[in-house]
């Protein structure tokens, strides 16, 4: 398809985690590695919000940090509007690093501390060299009037802001290097509810403006359902179900995304039927074998211990669960054809 | 280097630093008031020596060997001349040569600290920032370092430079030897801070956004986590010069250290105590004083800075 | 009514700074009844931590309790010795914090910092402890927890050191349970379980509970009223049903808006402008008047009081004192 604008292809990242070497040989361990991501494949659209959520572990972070280059992809590629994203070569990825942003979790550690806002904001536009002199000056103010804040707030430091002011400026500084893609990891989980609405109205303002594609990262599926088009699930590592957002809530496929909606408070006190939430989640560095959701799984059977399941196409979607492709009766709710 | 200036309507930065929570703790702590106007007297008066002092201890011309032995306050037998704190042997005047002392004292102090913060910042911010082997690698040394006592050290790097040097440059050299053998002896402390504190910097988000756009790693160190490690830094630089003072001052009072053409108040003590038992106390006492007082002020600056500079102890 | 089991009435909180001192709780009043759960809500910086500290005498200084007075069933405790306050501490109001590795001791295994605490304030022998320190744990949902109990906290995931932390506030029958933002640190999945645990066991047991937390959702699950805090004032009190679904106090509203659902369809969330107000900038009059979209001239000038309202509900707005609900009814 011709509007991808960004697709992940078996992404996979594992950590080495093994003690010293020292300590290996003496206390004759293995080598250790946690897989923080197997396998992971989907496409982002030109325009559109997808989302990727997950409890902790579910290596969702990993997955944005590889996107954006912070961290080496063990195996696996990203592809940018086509071109497949090399960070070793520095000059080819100049010119698509520009069209990339990300926005960070934590306003209070986002922005360097002994910097001016407008020196903040205007980093990117001096490391792409896309103004100079005064214009930078003005830019600047228009990207602060832009995110809600006044021109003049470029002079002073981070600390005389508060969580969404600062948020607003970490905002401003993605936009500077004017990109098409912003990866926001967790952009609204370190702050009040009512300082949430304002970003998440401010970047759904900003996408309609500019066109602006966002993969967002979250745990909060009702932050991610109020903002993305379509949404993975993530748990150990592994998608275990994309769909589109709107049916992914009415009409969850893996057991474990069901699971997920029945543990979100229920705010509308409507008192809707739910299962009760069994088990935590497994030490990422001795996965359960199989399908990793197999021991918290109401329906769990014997294929579920021994093979991982392989995406299968669903009606709003894809999931990766051997419900789907076995023993059709089984199947709890059947896809609307 | 910012290209936004506050607007005037600002308070302007002295106000804001009169303002500040250190100027506040400052303002409310009279031991580091003392301990500041001390240093700043004793500097003041090394830098601005040739200003200041009665007479010129170095120049032979103006010295009269009658002179020699004055005691404090009291007119010399031969010449009527006083002295505030006395004279030596060759009638250089105790006053003047602390002076002058203090001025070698400070320069080898300040230079040695520059030195070795020059060379801790730089190993240790790129120990912290690449990790891995060259991490390993630098804080192997850095351990092996610490294992030999730092004045042992100095006095190691003290002797092999000098046998380095051809002896016609050694009188010349002398200070700048020992400005390296002190600094090196030192800049373990440094390069452990900063590596500490790069690798809790860099993993912070402000830096990630910094390597999202492709900045390159040399400005990222610079110009993001450089400034942020700087605070711990300053602490370990006001101690450490009142360390690498009184390690000059073991240095030259073990006759290794600056040549006596250029004593420094390691030096004056060393020539004083010779005539601590003959009854010329004065040429030992002052001297003394003089390297006490800048030590312990200097320490006590740093243990206030250490103090107002850590939030948990606020 | 029988005597509530809290009461806290014009609770001042103060912090003296060298700018002047602060005021992080002004004349915060409620109640809790015997066995009722009421949550306590509010965005960071909008005290309501601080009523939590406040209560079992750990404020971090300088912050004091500057006016007021707090009550446990009727007896001040709040102008009580230190000595006299750590036997009321885990004996009568147990504690539930954010993080559970701040309220384990690392070095003791879990039965033994269950039995002393069980063994200070209940007379019973180190056996009978330990049976009752199992029988907890089970209660709260460890598995195997007669073995498990000589573990080392560090043993336990997240959510079951959470669970351990429950055992412990609960171990010797407090009537209290102070729980501040026991979840936060926790995943959703995890959340949920421990939400109902220590619903059920205080329910189980008759001890009421005052849970502090950010999370709205949190508050509906668990709730039986809700305690609105803005800028270190309570806006609104009632019955959880009816503060959450018809919000009346226009922070209340906004805040509500604000949330994002599972169900809602709109495109844009009701934002509140502007953000809380810093401690030493708290406007003249009504906190939230400068963000508030019904304001009018007396919310400049006069602070509100609490209000009575109907169903138990008590709001501090001048929209709802008697004389302008009477002009409003004119109009």
């Amino acid at each position: 398809m011709s509007d991808v604008l960004l697709s992940v292809e078996g992404l996979t990242r594992r950590f080495d985690v093994s003690k010293p070497w020292l300590n290996r040989v003496i206390e004759r361990e293995e080598r250790q590695f946690l897989t923080a991501n197997a396998d992971v494949s989907f496409e982002i659209r030109k325009g559109e919000t997808f989302a990727l959520v997950g409890e902790s572990g579910s290596g969702k972070s990993t997955i944005a940090k590889m996107i954006v280059g912070l961290l080496e992809p063990s195996a696996g590629t990203i592809r940018f509007d086509g071109q497949v994203m090399d960070f070793a070569s520095g000059a080819a990825m100049r010119a698509l690093r520009r069209r990339f942003q990300m926005i960070f979790q934590d306003p209070f550690a986002s922005l360097n501390p002994r910097w001016r806002v407008g020196d903040i904001i205007a980093e990117p536009i001096h490391t792409f060299g896309l103004l100079t002199g005064a214009a930078v000056r003005q830019e600047v103010g228009r990207l602060l009037e832009l995110v809600g804040l006044s021109a003049s707030d470029a002079a002073k430091f981070p600390h005389e802001f508060s969580g969404g002011q600062r948020q607003r400026i970490a905002i401003a500084r993605a936009l500077s290097s004017r990109p098409e893609f912003i990866v926001c990891d967790e952009p609204t989980s370190a702050l009040d509810v009512s300082v949430q609405a304002q970003i998440l109205n401010l970047m759904r303002d900003l996408q309609d403006e500019f066109g602006l594609t966002y993969l967002l990262i979250s745990h909060d599926l009702s932050v991610v359902r109020h903002m993305s088009n379509r949404i993975g699930v993530l748990y150990l590592g592994r998608l275990v179900e994309i769909a589109d957002a709107k049916r992914l809530f009415v009409e969850p496929q893996h057991p474990y995304t069901r699971m997920l909606l029945d543990a979100v408070p229920d705010l509308a006190l409507s008192g809707r039927r739910r299962t009760p939430v069994t088990g935590e989640i497994p030490n990422p560095i001795n996965p359960p074998p199989g399908c990793a959701f197999h021991p918290r799984c109401p329906h769990v059977m014997d294929i579920c211990r021994q093979i991982v399941p392989a995406q299968t196409t669903t009606a709003s979607g894809q999931a990766a669960c051997h419900l789907l492709t076995q023993d059709d009766h089984r199947r709890t709710r059947e896809p609307v054809a | 280097m910012t290209e936004f200036t506050p607007d005037e309507s600002r308070p302007n930065a002295l106000a804001r630093a009169w303002d500040s929570d250190i100027a506040y703790s400052f303002r409310r702590s009279p031991l580091a008031i003392i301990a500041a106007v001390v240093s700043l007297i004793i500097i003041l008066a090394a830098v601005f020596a040739p200003w200041i002092a009665p007479h010129d201890p170095f120049n032979p011309a103006t010295l009269n060997l009658m002179d020699g032995f004055t005691p404090p306050m009291e007119p010399n037998a031969f010449t009527g001349n006083v002295y505030w704190l006395g004279t030596d042997n060759q009638g250089r005047d105790v006053f003047s040569t602390i002076l002058f002392g203090a001025r070698i004292s400070l320069f080898v102090g300040f230079m040695a600290v520059l030195f070795a913060m020059v060379l801790g910042i730089t190993l240790g911010l790129i120990a912290g920032y690449r990790g891995g082997w060259v991490d390993s690698l630098l804080m192997r040394v850095a351990d092996v370092q610490l294992t030999f006592p730092s004045i042992l050290l100095a006095l190691l790097i003290f002797g092999v430079a000098r046998g380095f040097i051809p002896p016609a440059y050694r009188e010349a050299m002398a200070i700048w030897v020992l400005i390296v053998a002190i600094g090196l002896s030192d800049w373990v402390q440094y390069a452990r801070v900063v590596r500490g504190a790069t690798m809790v910097e860099k993993s912070k988000e402000y830096v990630q956004a910094a390597r999202v756009i492709g900045a390159h790693p040399a400005k990222i160190l610079l110009r993001h986590i450089l400034p942020n490690v700087m605070g711990p830094v300053l602490v370990i630089a006001t101690i450490g010069l009142a360390l690498a003072i009184i390690a000059e001052a073991t240095l030259s009072f073990l006759g290794v250290g600056v040549p006596p053409t250029q004593p420094s108040l390691g030096t004056l003590i060393r020539i004083g105590q010779g005539f601590l038992f003959s009854g010329e106390w004065w040429i030992l006492l002052f001297p003394s004083l003089t390297l006490l007082a800048l030590a312990l002020s200097v320490n006590l600056l740093g243990d206030w800075l250490r103090d107002a500079l850590n939030p948990r102890l606020r | 009514m029988s005597t509530p089991i809290l009461s806290v009435r014009d609770l001042v909180v103060e912090f003296p700074t060298r700018r002047g001192t602060l005021r992080a709780l002004d004349k915060v009043s409620f109640d809790i009844a015997e066995g009722e759960v009421l949550g306590m809500v509010g965005e960071s910086g909008a005290g309501k931590s601080l009523t939590g500290a406040a209560i079992i005498g750990l404020l971090e200084p300088p912050g004091r309790v500057a006016g007021g007075e707090i009550l446990l069933r009727g007896e001040r405790i709040d102008n009580l010795p230190p000595e006299k306050m750590r036997r009321i501490r885990g004996r009568r109001i147990g504690m539930v914090f954010q993080d559970p590795l701040t309220s384990l001791n690392p070095l003791y295994t879990v039965a033994e910092q269950l039995i002393e605490t069980i063994r200070t304030h209940i007379d019973l022998s180190e056996k009978d402890a330990r049976k009752r320190a199992v029988a907890l744990l089970d209660r709260v949902g460890i598995p195997a927890a007669a073995r498990r109990i000589d573990d080392y906290p560090h043993h336990f995931s997240g959510g079951m050191r959470q669970r351990v932390v429950i055992a412990l506030a609960l171990a010797a029958e407090p009537e209290l349970v102070i729980a501040d933002e026991p979840t936060t640190a926790l995943d959703v999945s995890v959340q949920a379980q421990i939400i109902d645990v220590l619903k059920e066991i205080c329910a189980e047991r008759g001890a009421s509970v005052m849970l502090i937390t950010h999370d709205m959702g949190v508050i509906a699950e668990t709730a039986d009223r809700v305690a609105v805090l803005y800028a270190g004032r309570l806006a609104e009190i009632g019955p959880v049903r009816d503060v959450i679904q018809r919000a009346e106090h226009p922070y209340t509203v906004g805040l509500m808006g604000s949330i994002p659902t599972l169900t809602q369809t709109a495109d844009r969330l009701t934002q509140i402008p502007g953000s809380m107000p810093r401690l030493n900038a708290i406007p003249q009059g009504c906190a939230f008047n400068p963000r508030c979209t019904r304001v009018f001239d007396r919310c400049k000038v006069d602070r509100p009081e609490l209000i009575a309202r109907a169903g138990g509900r008590q709001m501090a707005c001048w929209l709802y004192d008697a004389a302008v609900q009477g002009e409003a009814e004119n109009v």
